[in-house]
């Protein structure tokens, strides 16, 4: 008996069938249930109701906002670490940026709880009494302190990669220091801000960990509105979820793609 | 000139040390107390390893961080091996082919987790499996899976192609050049596609949540469920947790340092 004749493409064909089964059916059967009704007839109603419902309308705002802090102040703090960092010429900077990686390998939810506890010492015995009810600050502390890493990671990576002598070019033509990091640094590293950004922002909208750990319970962020559905109505919990799913994608779309090599955790380090 | 240049490293160096510092501080301040006689976080009233004993003590914490590392290293083996056959595969295939396999596998990493673990949990239930092991672990791969790919194209894209058509012609077969020639290649970006792997599957929560069976507990479900519907669970529970995190994070420690004596040196070196 003859083997067929071997072909290295076929190594990927376990992979295909897996996505196809796992990752393409699943997001299929989410379309189903968002478009029909609990008798599984094609129906607009969760379509229509979802943009219509004030409440929900209004959690998505909140969910936004609560996003966009949170990335604008990722983005603020790791900058200029990155930048540090990148532009160092410490030998041992890598341990550094080994500093700020490290607490992500502890359990995200035991990093949250972390917090918590601060919080209440900060709250109870540090005579920081109004931190007890400030739920929104301490969702975007939180959320913050966990996402920092992945705005960090590639903004470093491409920073690193910007050539040392296009700074020692923009000085030579008499820039100052302001006007080399304006117009040499920023633009070139602007993959890496796209990247972080992503990856920041996604989950401090979705991601309702935080917010229910830190927030009381007060803060209600769309990831929290999918879970509580998914208990009852799957057919609304699935429009949310399409919903989503649609923004994410129209925001990779906008931002040009995804560098996704850049953000693979650290896996590069 | 030389002062401007020394005041601006040192504000730098301040920065960082400002950022790090709250980095740290939940985390030490955990690490401090959890050798505390008592419960309560502020007062240290004496050294004790309480909690450490109360931690070892529940049969049903020691069960959760069973359960979280053995799954931990099955999605992460078994993502291995489906990445890295996938990645090969892709490699090889025509580029039309290989943008759209490329495509679908990045789905899981842009999406929102949330939605992942919905549209699978979702899935699962109406075709009637139910949720099990099975689905857990499956789940767990879909998440993995697309990073053990990602980290292990570059590896192929740096490989030198001419080597493994070189072992054809000198008589291996695909499969043996495959193992002898491509492998020890790519052996690096598998590895680090293996420790990503690992470390994305100990950190979920959301997918976890939708797709385990009932009664399944990891580290994160369990210490989810003790601090947000904190009735049922004490101050014992909570400060247990203290403990763990401290253990987790020594274990981490350790790991680095270890893995920087060993290894790093000779990664920087290849740069």
């Amino acid at each position: 008996m003859k083997l067929p004749r071997f072909s290295r493409k076929t190594l990927c064909i376990p992979y295909v069938v897996f996505l196809i089964f796992f990752v393409i059916v699943p997001m299929l059967v989410i379309l189903f249930y968002a478009f029909t009704d609990s008798e599984m007839r094609i129906s607009f109603t969760n379509f229509i109701q979802f943009f219509s419902d004030p409440t929900k309308l209004s959690t998505i705002v909140y969910s936004l906002v609560i996003a966009l802090v949170t990335t604008v102040v990722s983005l603020a703090i790791a900058y200029p670490v990155a930048y540090i960092l990148a532009r160092s010429t410490l030998k041992k900077k890598y341990v550094i940026l080994m500093l700020f990686v490290l607490p992500m390998w502890i359990n995200f939810v035991l990093r949250v709880n972390a917090i918590r506890e601060l919080f209440n010492l900060l709250s109870t015995l540090g005579g920081m009494d109004w931190l007890a009810n400030a739920n929104y600050f301490k969702t975007v502390f939180g959320m913050v302190y966990d996402f920092l890493p992945f705005m960090i990671l590639p903004l470093y990576t491409t920073m690193l990669k910007i050539d040392p002598s296009l700074y020692e070019a923009s000085a030579d033509l008499g820039a100052s220091g302001f006007a080399t990091f304006w117009r040499v640094t920023v633009p070139l590293s602007m993959p890496g801000v796209m990247s972080g950004v992503t990856m920041v922002f996604l989950p401090s909208m979705t991601n309702y960990v935080v917010s229910d750990m830190l927030g009381n319970a007060k803060v209600t962020i769309v990831g929290k509105f999918i879970y509580d559905y998914f208990g009852n109505d799957w057919h609304m919990g699935s429009m949310v979820a399409l919903v989503l799913l649609v923004v994410v994608f129209l925001s990779t779309w906008l931002t040009g793609g995804f560098q996704a090599e850049e953000t693979a955790r650290g896996a590069n380090l | 000139m030389n002062k401007k240049r020394i005041l601006s490293a040192c504000l730098k160096a301040l920065f960082v040390g400002i950022v790090l510092f709250f980095l740290y501080l939940p985390i030490l301040l955990l690490a401090v107390y959890s050798f505390d006689k008592t419960n309560m976080i502020g007062r240290f009233e004496g050294f004790s390893l309480t909690h450490y004993a109360q931690l070892f003590a529940d049969p049903k914490v020691l069960n959760m961080i069973g359960n979280t590392f053995l799954l931990a290293f099955l999605a992460a083996l078994l993502s291995t091996v489906l990445g890295t056959l996938g990645a090969l595969g892709m490699f090889y295939c025509k580029k039309r082919l290989r943008t759209a396999i490329n495509g679908v596998s990045q789905i899981p990493v842009i999406n929102a987790e949330i939605v992942t673990a919905l549209a699978l949990a979702v899935t699962f239930v109406a075709v009637g499996i139910g949720k099990s092991y099975f689905t857990l672990l499956i789940g767990h791969m879909v998440i993995c899976t697309p990073f053990v790919v990602l980290s292990v194209i570059p590896k192929l894209k740096q490989m030198d192609n001419s080597l493994y058509e070189a072992a054809l012609d000198l008589g291996a077969s695909p499969a043996k050049a495959l193992f002898t020639v491509v492998l020890p290649q790519i052996i690096p970006g598998v590895l680090s596609g293996f420790m990503l792997a690992v470390t994305l599957s100990l950190d979920d929560y959301i997918v976890t949540m939708y797709t385990r069976p009932t009664g399944f507990e990891t580290i994160s479900t369990y210490v989810y469920n003790a601090t947000t519907k904190g009735n049922a669970h004490t101050a014992v529970t909570l400060s247990s947790f203290w403990a763990l995190t401290t253990i987790l994070f020594m274990v981490i420690l350790l790991f680095v340092l270890v893995s920087n004596l060993t290894g790093f040196k000779k990664k920087e070196a290849r740069k």
